[in-house]
């Protein structure tokens, strides 16, 4: 009986929430479901950070980096290659898959903070690189879709056509990053309720303790690095598909911050509150912007904004959902 | 790709790599100070010396002498370092480690932008603290603001050495980021003892970006994002853990980073941050608590 109350009430929970993914682009303007099609990608990011960070104790400052791989790898395809834009995707989390698999194995000897700043460094050196390999990236100007492969962009006539549907470009762009965004939420909620979600807490809880119960440290914390880079570098060609464009500015050490801040808030360890996180993220400079025009007020507000939320929610946006979810879910789990 | 080697050249671009570097050793020094007694890496360590040279470019410019705001800006950033340290740290202070760096990254953004909102984003510049002429030594010129750059850092890091060293507070300090709950038992209050690191820190920071400043034709808000990069792969480089080690590190990189600029034809000025962050990612991988620093020994 408590059982099927609880599937009951999964279900409702997992209705609600694709009713408002497959609602939200016709209750706000056409511009505005570009803002969420961009947050979707963050999502992207933040969930595959999070495994690497939240599930695994890993931390990386340096996702910007691999959503630049990504970025870059779907960029050159479609410039130098004549690809689709769509089609790229799977190749561009392939790319940033392997290449955090290949940081993934330095890593193994770094832990904690000299972790976190080597893969700093790794964001940090990221902009020069590219702008170096300038054959490839086109440098400072970047790799232009338009310019170079007007005919490889989808929805460049201002609608899309899918199975018969036909909607704006802007709409398009949100279901498709949404879409990857949710199977990617899903296929991360199976990684870490089976046996890689076991071996990865055991990691993080202790290292010592989990290689002493037979779990392969640097086999499991290469494969969280590997994950979380696929999923990085699916949220970079994304952004790049979005914006049109890449450049060495677009991914830069902030998007790396950006990133950890938006899984910070939305809740480490969790997956619900992750959305909350790359909301935080897409529109808390918009937001700032708002409050003032005055030189240095937006900034003031962003970096306030970021510590009170760390204050307030010691357990970002997941804590407070668990918080608010436990006298509903205690009721199914307690025995009388 | 080799240039023409001569030695005078050699020994000018080595002191100007100890001038760098020295100012890169007090932030990276700043920054193991914080690391030792909470564990955290302050990124905003950059911004809040960003800030402190701003206080002492008004002063100058309200008139008094470069010394006179020197020391006047070093003893408010002092108080701004224990006034942030209690405001926004000290809610936090249990926190995961994780946590308080996100903290400090929103310090990055709040005191940019007070600096921003404060200061207009025209480009200044503070005068220089010593001579700009050359001197003569050996047959060989340097610059005497180089020396004197070399000359201030190196002392800021004796007085500390000998605050931490010889005096009750530095044993106090040093008790409190050792062993906090038993210095606690012993009367240390540790709380402020972290709130005193914070301010010291500054204090050091507020140097380290006076010293930056003069050297640079101009400067803006942006003037030690640079250094605080080179000052962590510094404090990286001699070890997280370890002051000396940080001095060290930002000392070596000054000078390596310098002579690979001058002498590696494709490095240049732009490959110069990337090459420093590969050679230390290599030092990490041979030594992964640099060189200075302790391996941690963990009881399970």
């Amino acid at each position: 009986m408590r059982r099927a109350a609880g599937i009951v009430l999964w279900l409702a929970a997992v209705a609600a929430a694709l009713a408002v993914f497959l609602l939200l682009p016709h209750l706000v303007s056409d511009f505005h479901t570009r803002d969420l099609a961009s947050a979707g990608a963050f999502f992207i990011a933040i969930v595959g950070l999070n495994l690497l960070t939240g599930y695994t104790g890993q931390i990386s400052l340096g996702h910007g980096a691999l959503m630049a791989i990504g970025g870059y790898t779907t960029a050159a395809l479609v410039v130098h290659e004549h690809w689709r834009d769509v089609w790229t995707i799977p190749l561009a989390g392939l790319a940033a898959g392997i290449v955090g698999f290949v940081v993934g194995i330095p890593a193994l000897r770094l832990s904690g903070l000299y972790l976190a700043l080597a893969t700093f460094a790794f964001a940090v050196a990221m902009p020069s690189l590219l702008k170096k390999f300038s054959g490839l990236t086109g440098g400072t100007q970047g790799l232009r879709f338009l310019e170079s492969a007007p005919f490889q962009v989808t929805g460049l006539k201002g609608t899309v056509t899918v199975f018969g549907h036909t909607t704006t470009q802007n709409h398009f762009l949100y279901y498709l990053t949404w879409g990857i965004g949710l199977l990617g939420f899903a296929v991360a909620w199976l990684i870490v309720r089976g046996r890689f979600g076991r071996a990865f807490r055991a990691i993080r809880d202790s290292e010592a303790a989990a290689a002493s119960s037979g779990v392969n440290l640097a086999a499991y914390k290469t494969l969280a690095f590997a994950i979380s880079g696929v999923y990085a570098g699916v949220a970079g060609s994304l952004v790049a598909i979005q914006s049109e464009i890449v450049n060495p500015l677009s991914f830069t050490v902030l998007l790396s911050i950006l990133i950890v801040v938006g899984a910070v808030v939305g809740g480490l360890g969790s997956l619900p509150g992750l959305v909350l996180g790359a909301l935080f993220i897409q529109y808390l400079p918009s937001i700032a912007a708002h409050v003032s025009t005055r030189q240095g007020v937006p900034e003031f507000v962003y970096g306030a904004a970021i510590i009170v939320v760390i204050i307030l929610l010691p357990g970002g946006a997941g804590g407070l959902l668990r918080r608010l979810a436990a006298p509903l879910t205690s009721r199914l789990y307690t025995r009388p | 790709m080799l240039l023409a080697f001569d030695w005078s050249q050699l020994a000018q671009q080595t002191v100007i790599g100890l001038s760098s570097g020295g100012t890169w050793a007090l932030l990276a020094l700043a920054i193991v100070l914080i690391y030792r007694s909470t564990g955290v890496v302050n990124f905003a360590q950059g911004e809040l010396a960003m800030l402190s040279t701003f206080v002492a470019w008004s002063l100058v410019h309200h008139g008094l002498s470069y010394w006179g705001a020197f020391f006047l800006t070093i003893a408010l950033s002092f108080l701004g370092g224990v006034g942030i340290e209690r405001a926004v740290i000290r809610p936090v202070e249990r926190a995961p480690v994780l946590t308080i760096v996100i903290v400090t990254l929103g310090l990055v953004f709040v005191i940019d932008g007070i600096a921003r909102w404060g200061w207009s984003s025209e480009t200044r510049s503070l005068p220089n603290a010593f001579s700009t002429r050359p001197i003569d030594i050996a047959g060989v010129a340097f610059s005497i603001q180089d020396l004197g750059n070399i000359a201030v850092s190196l002392g800021v890091v004796v007085l500390l050495g000998l605050l931490f060293r010889y005096t009750k507070l530095g044993l106090a300090l040093r008790a409190a980021a050792v062993n906090p709950q038993e210095s606690r038992l012993l009367g240390v209050r540790v709380s402020w003892m972290l709130a005193l690191g914070w301010g010291l820190a500054a204090a050091m920071g507020a140097v380290s970006g006076m010293l930056t400043a003069p050297a640079l034709a101009s400067f803006d808000q942006n003037l030690m994002q640079p250094v605080l990069l080179y000052a962590l792969a510094g404090a990286v480089l001699g070890g997280l853990e370890s002051p000396i080690g940080a001095v060290v590190g930002s000392l070596l990189l000054g000078v390596f980073v310098n002579l690979v600029g001058t002498y590696v034809g494709w490095v240049g000025n732009d490959l110069r941050l990337p090459v420093a962050l590969v050679i230390i990612l290599g030092v990490l991988l041979v030594k992964p608590s640099g060189l200075f620093g302790r391996t941690a020994v963990r009881r399970v």
